[in-house]
């Protein structure tokens, strides 16, 4: 079997100290492998998220180790982690975090400024439909709009990794079809390592494999042997 | 209500930097009224307390020689309270361990009582006895530079005659508060000494029997001041005297004047730029608060809260802060302000200070910072309470941005997207952009309102030592000489050149427009002093004719070619007639003698932006060739005095001869007076740079603090996006910097313009006969405020990018803002 992108062996967090310690992460092993896209899912508080922000780069382990291909990111420093992030994660979230005083096109061109082999900011807005919107600041565009700009921004440098936390939870079933289309889209297009975080249990099955999150630790992993369009999804 | 008190307490807590910062700039605000008010108040006071107690005379005169029972008709005008003929003699002190000679003035006493007019307040000692020969007081500051005790002795030349006075008490004088040796810029207290000895020895030294050439008057409480001075000069006119006047141009009164003038000024020129960021800076931070707390005030009054007790919440909290600035300014106010007050003390010589409390002076300053704030915080509160709840309790609205172009320009990439960020914020919200900047060129304007008074005195220093009066020193003669005395001057040791100079006492009189003044006389070779036309280009004196100053001019309504008539006073006030030749720059020499009621120079020790202000610079300078004031005086040629080069390396031979030479009145000498006039300079320079340094400061840190501060408040989630899309901490900080840059950069044009204006104001303030200052502004000046107060700005920009760098990336990725 190919070797994966990114791993997470034993992964524990421990937010808090003293008394009050909350355990979000109980020991957690996971491997994403190269263009596959894969569905955590889980109720709220069962540390998906905490798993995303670590391998993403954004949080630290309490213990265990996580890697990035053969780099360990367990033991690196801030400026480091940063890099990480630069080159080669994309992230997409449930609120989109437009940049408001930036236009569509300038939100990617934002990211795509400082990558090494980017695309061109209309490229990644033509994958994800958005061509006419371009020059439209955030507050013109409605949710799904503002949420397949914030995937264009993900994906216009190229990222190995797309990590991306609910990306339809603040948006109806329409748009956020809309939006799953643009993700697949992209990951059987360019082969984009995906992980998608989301409480909607109906989307496990645009996914090649799921993990089932209970209590900070991975209750099971399911392979869909077959999956499903986005458009089919229900809500 | 109890439950939004203590959300109000826990907001204070939370934001107590913002809060220190606004407090700190209202602070100041108060600060400033309660030292300039305080101080001035004290001084007043301890001025009137020493003038009521010593009884210092409201109208004098000098003459050549009246006879004594004159006095008494004096006395008899309606309207005087009480007369003090007196004589009082120019002397040359020979003070041993001093090389350069020093001047005084010896004033008689009565023999048998106090005087009735100019009391002495005795320090230590006792007072010169009747018929004891040679016993003097002497005033303290001179005492104190020379560290004379009573029992000490020095020589000095009265009238010509070389004596040994012995000291036998200290005294202060209401009349020398500010005690100014003739041709003198700042107060020498080594080269300058008030001598009182009793009168009888005085009269006999100067041969002065049965007569006064000095009076001092005091008036009843509603006489007519100018009424008692015609009738004054009336009487004495036929000996000599030059003209009575009035309190108000007695030298150090004048003095003491100009210095609360400027107290006052400060007293309403600098508070309003606090009160005016404070009121702004209580907006920015209300309006951000209020902004965040939209749900909860929608919350509260949805449960039932009223608009009213809502609106009262933010109300206490502005108050609050006021109230933290009020206390912060009062303490450090009157603590400064009695610093202030003992400083005036020690320039000025007081027996004794008054510091006035004053209560009202707190509530006043109080009052007008919380309706400041109030002012700023009301739109903010307004708006709370405009609210529907069911509205507030939605987010609001986002905010509407603006490309820079339209159409396909919206392609070009001028700046990086980084850039544009910063740019886009600034200008989606141009007022508090503008007011920010404003606020901070404020601190620029500030600065170079205190330092604009040290361009203006080294140009004035340029222009009359180095351009116009370059002479080492200028000796006056006790009486007008014949033309043979100039070879008496050449002939002293080291005199390399001398140039003879004639003044006379006149009033100029142009129809009803008159102004006393004295006409200097200058040789037509002059080069040692010379008269410099508006461009500052040497113009020789005319044959015939006067050079009159620009003030004199503007002042007579005058005109080259204007026929003016002349009243001299030194010559039974007989009435000519001369042309005006030419208008002048009017810059005079400070050696001259300086006339009865003439200032000689203001210095300000306190925090005022005018540090010194030379009269000679300006004056009512009048000139003309020694000749034409000859044939005005129609009694031959005769010299004042001269005007003399030194070889430095002969310069304490000069000295030893200066001190045996009778018949001259005083030396002044200018190159000392320069090195006393730059030293005092000095001093005052860094206590006040200190405290103006320190205001704009806290205005910078104030204004930029809490800029900065709310804008990441606004931006946390943005940038703590860019933070996770890979962007380093250096970059995220710069979205936030370039936005404080630009408007620090903005500010500084804005300051130099407020700089320019605050100054010119400053200059029309104080502006009068006595004094005129150039506003001179040198590119560095402009330079120095800048840096200032950009270093200020970098540095609160550095507090708040640490905050940067600690922002929580996974926190503000799972909240909606």
């Amino acid at each position: 079997m190919a070797e994966p992108v990114l791993s997470a062996r034993n992964v524990t967090k421990t937010y808090g100290t003293g008394e009050v310690q909350v355990h979000a992460l109980r020991g957690v092993d996971l491997d994403l492998y190269e263009g596959e896209m894969a569905v955590l899912l889980g109720p709220s508080g069962s540390g998906k998220s905490t798993l995303l922000n670590i391998i993403g780069g954004l949080d630290r382990v309490t213990s265990g180790a996580v890697s990035f291909r053969d780099r360990d990111l367990t033991n690196v420093s801030e400026r480091q982690l940063t890099r990480f992030r630069r080159d080669h994660v994309g992230f997409v979230f449930q609120f989109y975090n437009l940049i408001p005083s930036l236009t569509a096109w300038e939100n990617v061109a934002l990211v795509t400024e400082v990558s090494k082999d980017p695309m061109l900011p209309e490229e990644a807005l033509a994958m994800v439909d958005l061509t006419d919107r371009m020059t439209h600041f955030p507050s013109q565009l409605s949710g799904g709009e503002q949420q397949r700009v914030a995937i264009a921004r993900a994906i216009a440098k190229r990222p190995e990794v797309l990590l991306c936390d609910e990306p339809t939870g603040a948006l109806d079933s329409t748009t956020g079809i809309l939006v799953l289309e643009a993700l697949s889209h992209i990951n059987s297009e360019l082969g984009t390592t995906t992980a998608i975080i989301t409480h909607n249990a109906g989307i496990r099955l645009i996914a090649h494999r799921v993990f089932h999150f209970v209590d900070g630790q991975i209750d099971k992993m399911t392979v869909n042997q077959e999956r499903i369009a986005p458009a089919e999804v229900t809500w | 209500m109890v439950m939004l008190d203590r959300k109000l307490t826990r907001d204070l807590l939370r934001l107590w930097a913002q809060v220190l910062a606004i407090a700190m700039v209202m602070a100041c605000g108060v600060a400033t009224i309660v030292i300039a008010v305080g101080a001035s108040r004290s001084l007043e006071e301890t001025r009137s307390a020493f003038y009521d107690r010593y009884r210092f005379g409201s109208v004098f005169v000098t003459a050549t020689r009246a006879p004594a029972y004159l006095a008494d008709r004096i006395a008899e005008i309606p309207g005087i309270a009480a007369v003090q003929p007196r004589i009082s003699q120019p002397v040359l002190l020979d003070i041993e361990g001093m090389a350069e000679p020093a001047t005084g003035i010896a004033v008689s006493l009565p023999d048998f009582s106090e005087p009735d007019v100019n009391r002495l307040y005795l320090r230590r000692g006792r007072l010169p006895e009747p018929g004891r020969a040679d016993e003097i007081a002497v005033i303290e500051t001179f005492a104190e530079a020379h560290g004379f005790q009573p029992g000490d002795r020095f020589k000095a030349i009265i009238n010509g005659r070389s004596r040994l006075l012995d000291i036998v008490g200290v005294v202060l004088s209401p009349e020398y508060i500010y005690a100014l040796g003739p041709g003198e810029m700042v107060p020498d207290p080594r080269r300058f000494g008030v001598l009182f000895m009793s009168h009888s020895v005085l009269a006999d030294i100067a041969d002065m029997n049965g007569a006064f050439n000095d009076l001092a008057a005091t008036l009843q409480r509603d006489a007519n001041s100018e009424r008692i001075i015609d009738t004054i000069d009336g009487i004495l006119k036929p000996y000599g005297a030059t003209g009575a006047y009035s309190r108000k141009d007695q030298i150090s009164h004048a003095f003491l004047d100009s210095e609360l003038v400027q107290l006052r000024a400060m007293a309403t020129v600098i508070p309003p730029i606090f009160l005016f960021v404070s009121a702004f800076l209580v907006n920015m931070i209300l309006s951000r608060l209020i902004q965040l707390e939209r749900e909860q005030i929608g919350l509260l009054k949805a449960v039932g809260y009223s608009d009213l007790s809502i609106a009262w919440h933010y109300a206490k909290l502005v108050i609050a802060i006021s109230a933290i600035g009020l206390i912060i300014g009062a303490i450090a106010g009157t603590w400064m302000g009695q610093g202030l007050t003992r400083l005036y003390g020690q320039f000025f010589s007081f027996p004794f200070l008054i510091f006035r409390r004053s209560f009202d002076l707190y509530i006043i300053a109080g009052g007008i910072t919380v309706l400041a704030a109030l002012a700023g915080g009301a739109k903010a509160i307004w708006v709370t309470v405009a609210l529907p709840p069911a509205v507030a309790m939605r987010p609001p609205a986002p905010p509407r941005y603006r490309s820079f172009f339209s159409g396909r320009l919206q392609k070009l990439n001028f700046f990086s997207q980084l850039t544009t960020m910063s740019l886009r914020h600034m200008i989606r919200w141009p007022v508090r952009s503008a007011l920010t900047a404003l606020g901070t060129s404020m601190s620029v304007g500030l600065l170079i309102t205190a330092m604009f008074s040290f361009d203006s005195i080294d140009y004035m220093i340029d222009t009359i030592f180095f351009r116009a009066d370059r002479q080492d020193a200028s000796l006056s003669f006790t009486t007008a000489r014949a033309p043979s005395s100039m070879q008496d001057v050449a002939a002293l040791p080291g005199v390399l050149r001398a140039e003879p100079f004639r003044t006379t006492q006149v009033i100029l009189r142009n129809g009803h427009r008159e102004r006393r003044l004295a006409i200097a006389g200058v040789p037509d070779d002059a080069d040692l002093s010379r008269i410099l036309d508006l461009d500052l280009n040497p113009v020789p004196p005319p044959d015939a004719g006067l050079l009159i100053s620009e003030r004199v001019a503007n002042l007579l309504h005058l005109k080259p070619g204007d026929s003016v008539e002349i009243e001299l006073l030194e010559s039974g006030r007989r009435v000519e007639y001369l042309p005006v030749s030419g208008v002048v720059r009017g810059m005079k020499s400070s050696g001259d003698p300086v006339e009865p009621g003439q200032t000689a120079l203001g210095m300000a020790t306190g925090g005022v932006p005018v540090t010194a202000i030379v009269q000679s610079y300006v004056g009512l300078a009048v000139y003309a060739r020694n000749e034409v004031v000859d044939r005005l005086m129609a009694d031959g040629t005769r010299y004042s005095g001269v005007r003399i080069a030194i070889d430095p390396a002969r310069l304490n031979e000069l000295y030893e001869a200066v001190k045996q030479t009778p018949g001259l009145a005083s030396i002044a000498l200018q190159r000392v007076s320069l090195g006393q006039f730059r030293k005092t300079i000095a001093q005052n320079i860094t206590v006040m740079m200190t405290v103006y340094i320190g205001l704009a400061v806290i205005i910078t840190f104030g204004v930029i603090y809490n800029s900065a501060r709310i804008q990441l408040s606004e931006r946390a989630r943005e940038l703590a996006s860019l933070r996770v899309f890979g962007f380093t901490r250096a970059e995220v900080s710069r979205v936030l910097l370039v936005e404080l840059a630009v408007i620090v950069a903005i500010a500084q044009p804005l300051g130099w313009l407020l700089g320019f204006g605050f100054s010119w104001s400053v200059i029309k303030g104080f502006e009068s006969d006595l004094f005129r200052i150039p506003l001179i502004l040198n590119p560095a000046t402009f330079a120095t405020a800048s840096l200032i107060v950009i270093a200020a700005a970098i540095v609160s920009a550095l507090i708040v990018r640490r905050r940067v760098d600690r922002l929580d990336l996974v926190r503000v990725l799972k909240t909606r803002e």
